[in-house]
């Protein structure tokens, strides 16, 4: 059975993106992180699937929007191995692999209390360090390791 | 050399060690009009008038002016003023800023925010480099090198900031390390990773007797209150190790005492008359490193 009709057993979208390969355990974070509870496109959630490549998966479908760049990048935090499919017309007309960047401007907070960047109005700098299957974050100012990505909230 | 003392890990093993000659300069030539006409800003905005004097005299003894404070009541900081202001301000008045701050990585932000070079005297918990660099000279001082040397640190090895950037800067030196803390203050994991990945030993206790004998420096640390959010958890730990004149029969000759100083009770009186004690001399050397760090980041050695 192709990809494309495993696809379509979910819910096939016309247009949009689907974010697919995420680990079960980190779906969640990245529906936080690109903020998809105040999406009002439909938005279509698939957790525990069956994946040949990491035992359970999930994906998420996003109808009729399209990510930048930036955007995606920041998935890369919580779900490095994850990949994005631009669906026009219910077929895939390009997939790419999420970058994860190396350095990480204004999008998380610093898990230090006493970072510069919680106190005054400083934008976060990170540099990203991948230790095994997770993404941390080593702060450019405070010099602390933040473990778990949470997105600055604007 | 990077243009401002922010944290040691941005200091190369050549700008460490031209830093540590030129504060050889200055110790045998106590007074040198380098920095005649100069103007250095000593921006305290948490107070230490330990670190804040050394800073002071060193500026003086080579021949500048000057201006600053030692803690921020009375200021515009207290008014609300934001770091960014207050050093955007103070950038027009002077050649170089020396800064302490509760703030941790208060000091990197400022060198972001004005062309001045910036000392970094503290910043919270993080860093404190003109330390860690008068730790290496008088290691160097004492031991007439800094390769292959043992230390064993003493006391709060989780929450205390010299120990962690002594044993980063000693990595470029091959050292051997022996960790003696209570347990609830021990070594925190990324160091212990940090020297297993360049091969660095160490060894662990919880007993300042065990290692006494086989160590060249003896860094003694106080647990600080101000880094436990549990009152308790201080009065705990607060006097977990002392060490006596007693306890030092068998230790090696060449064996130093070195300690940040303040101490509280972790060091008795008596030891100060032993051979070993060079606490003293090492805030001494404050002094001239900081004159050299001064100079090197002005572009005068
Ligand atoms: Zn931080």
């Amino acid at each position: 059975m192709s990809e494309r009709n495993t696809q379509l057993k979910v819910s096939a979208i016309k247009d949009g993106t689907v974010l697919d390969h995420i680990p079960a355990g980190r779906l969640f974070q990245v529906v936080d992180i690109l903020d998809l509870s105040h999406c009002s496109n439909p938005v279509t959630i698939g957790v525990n699937l069956e994946s040949k490549s990491q035992g359970r998966k999930g994906i998420i479908k996003i109808a009729d929007r399209f990510f930048e760049d930036e955007e995606l990048s920041r998935i890369a935090l919580a779900a490095p191995e994850a990949t994005v499919n631009i669906i026009k017309d219910y077929q895939v007309v390009s997939k790419k692999k999420i970058e994860l960047p190396a350095e990480v401007v204004g999008i998380a907070k610093c898990s230090n209390p006493m970072c510069v960047t919680n106190n005054q109005d400083v934008p976060t700098r990170f540099t990203t360090v991948v230790e095994g299957e997770k993404v941390k974050l080593l702060c450019h100012y405070c010099e602390k390791t933040t473990e778990e990505f949470v997105p600055l909230r604007h | 050399m990077p243009k401002s003392l922010i944290s040691i890990n941005d200091f190369s093993k050549e700008d460490i060690l031209h830093i540590l000659s030129v504060a050889r300069e200055m110790e045998a030539n106590k007074t040198q009009r380098l920095l005649e006409g100069k103007v250095v800003a000593c921006l305290f905005f948490e107070p230490s008038t330990r670190t804040r004097l050394s800073f002071e005299t060193a500026a003086k003894r080579l021949g500048a002016k000057v201006i600053g404070f030692s803690d921020v009541t009375n200021t515009s900081i207290s008014k609300g003023e934001t770091l960014k202001d207050t050093i955007k301000m103070v950038s027009n008045y002077v050649d170089i800023i020396v800064m302490r701050h509760p703030l941790e990585g208060a000091a990197r932000y400022a060198s972001e925010v004005c062309d001045l070079p910036v000392v970094n005297a503290g910043d919270g918990a993080n860093q404190h480099p003109s330390q860690t660099l008068l730790d290496l000279y008088t290691i160097l001082q004492t031991q007439g090198r800094l390769d292959k040397v043992t230390i064993n640190m003493v006391g709060d090895l989780k929450y205390g900031r010299t120990v962690h950037s002594l044993l980063q800067a000693m990595s470029h030196f091959d050292p051997t390390f022996i960790f003696t803390a209570p347990d609830a203050l021990r070594m925190p994991a990324e160091y212990k990773t940090f020297l297993q990945k360049r091969g660095i030993p160490y060894t662990e206790t919880d007993s300042l007797s065990e290692h006494l004998c086989d160590c060249d420096i003896l860094y003694m640390t106080r647990v600080q209150q101000e880094r436990f959010s549990d009152p308790m958890e201080y009065e705990r730990f607060k006097d977990v190790y002392r060490l006596e004149k007693s306890m030092l029969t068998g230790v090696r000759e060449n064996m130093k005492i070195l300690h940040p100083l303040p101490r509280v009770g972790e060091i008795a009186e008596d030891v100060d008359n032993t051979p070993y004690a060079y606490y003293f001399k090492q805030a001494e050397n404050g002094m001239y490193v900081r004159m050299s760090i001064i100079a090197c980041l002005l572009g005068y050695k």
